[in-house]
């Protein structure tokens, strides 16, 4: 049976690990290559690294990081931040990475991601977005880490992405982002029952409970952490133990 | 020196850092004089059938891996498995290198790919010395072979399918062990003592 995965995200800004509470008064939580290996070690799934500068300062994404992380870690790795052609994937994918994030570079340019899928596969071409619910209740598709707003709708927009050949939907709440009072489990299922790809959710874990919920009533084929990882709230083998003790299939370690 | 065949297609750097990791080296090349010098060849594979198969004899390394196998041990990842099957119905029908029986046909269940961790069972080869019936591995495809007396390892998504295979010293695993954590190293570090 396919497992649900438990995937840290490890925000790079200047070569660290950083996570800010809506991305705002961003705390130092160290080095990437060196919490990466802790969470390999620790049974994580898989590792996002996003590059949090790229995307609004035009930065070169950390290609160096990646390279030494695929060195020591066996682990697919999905790398995003800045990604704007198909040549910034030739060139992440060749420094050891597996998956590619867009954001914002496929808002602006939609057949970044058909281009991409058909060059390396659609497994490779992961769609972040970020989401906002609006005073109707949809959702609305945000740009640069929640800065900037679109005219979007988000289930609209990833509907859409599917069609071009995205692989996987990497879905973040930027209302629940930081706040760690549980993932947007309606929004995930909605989301979930929409396409037919795999989905990551993504802002407001704050207990091992809310993955629970958000992998089986969610219907998230993943779930994505960052902060509450770093600082050692919930610890990824134990929310394993938790998971898989209450009927989900998880990967454990045991060979 | 393990060879990693490179015919253009391929997670083939993924594949040498895990070879390095465990100790080994491992030399990445599509030119027979290099893979000459290798005591072990792996075919890694991403991407579409039909094309892969087309540069592999198009660079005359089907017939070269066909030459090598009688007395080298060969494994084939992901689609690189898929090779040494008989045929695939990707996009059509290609005729694959033939070395185990079986044709690689697409999911027609469930969300496609077949990403992620599952588990594998029904092991039978010393390729798995070590690794536990039910240890998960990473997968990440859309085509699969069904089980066939040549399984080697059974997966389950949607049914039945192999998820590893072996026929002499030609074995393909349908997973990618270079991304599966410990038990990929480990069955790694098994081809290379085989």
């Amino acid at each position: 049976m396919l497992s649900k995965r438990i995937i840290p995200c490890l925000d790079l800004k200047d070569g660290r690990v950083v996570k800010g509470v809506n991305f705002v008064g961003l705390r130092d939580a160290g080095d990437p290559v060196e919490t990466a290996k802790l969470y390999n070690a620790c049974g994580a799934d898989e590792i996002v690294f996003l590059d949090i500068t790229a995307s609004y300062r035009g930065g070169l994404p950390m290609r160096e990081t990646i390279a030494q992380a695929s060195e020591q870690i066996f682990l697919p790795l999905t790398v995003g931040g800045g990604m704007r052609t198909v040549e910034d994937f030739k060139n992440m994918l060749a420094c050891g990475a597996d998956k590619i994030a867009v954001n914002s570079a496929a808002i602006e340019n939609p057949s970044l991601i058909t281009e991409a899928a058909m060059r390396f596969g659609r497994q490779c071409v992961v769609l972040a977005v970020d989401v906002k619910r609006n005073e109707e209740g949809r959702y609305d598709v945000y740009l640069n880490g929640g800065r900037i707003k679109t005219e979007l709708d988000a289930l609209d927009w990833i509907l859409q992405a599917e069609h071009l050949g995205a692989g996987e939907i990497l879905l973040t709440s930027m209302d629940r982002d930081g706040t760690k009072s549980g993932y947007d489990i309606a929004f995930t299922r909605k989301v979930a029952d929409t396409v037919n790809i795999p989905v990551i959710a993504s802002g407001g874990a704050g207990s091992m409970k809310d993955f629970y919920d958000v992998l089986t009533d969610g219907k998230a084929d993943a779930a994505l952490a960052a902060s509450l990882f770093h600082f050692g709230i919930v610890d990824v083998r134990d929310l394993k133990r938790y998971l898989s003790g209450r009927g989900v299939s998880v990967r454990l370690e045991e060979l | 020196m393990i060879g990693i065949i490179d015919y253009g297609m391929g997670n083939t750097r993924s594949v040498q850092k895990a070879i390095e990791f465990l100790g080994e080296r491992a030399e990445i090349s599509g030119k027979i004089s290099a893979l000459d010098k290798c005591s072990r060849l792996i075919l890694p594979g991403v991407g579409s059938f039909g094309a892969g198969i087309e540069n592999l004899r198009a660079a005359r390394l089907a017939e070269y891996i066909l030459s090598r196998v009688h007395d080298t041990p060969v494994l084939g990842i992901c689609l690189g498995m898929q090779f040494l099957l008989d045929a695939s119905e990707e996009a059509g029908k290609h005729a694959g290198l033939g070395l185990i029986g079986g044709t690689s046909t697409r999911f027609t269940a469930g969300k496609i790919p077949h990403m992620g961790w599952n588990s594998v069972y029904g092991l039978k080869s010393p390729l798995f010395n070590g690794i536990g019936d039910g240890a998960q591995f990473y997968f990440v495809h859309s085509y699969r072979a069904k089980v066939t007396a040549d399984t080697i390892a059974v997966s389950d998504y949607y049914g039945e399918f192999s998820a590893a295979i072996g026929c002499g010293n030609a074995y393909g695993v349908q997973f990618h062990p270079e991304k599966s954590g410990e038990a990929g190293l480990c069955l790694l570090k098994n081809f290379m003592r085989l």
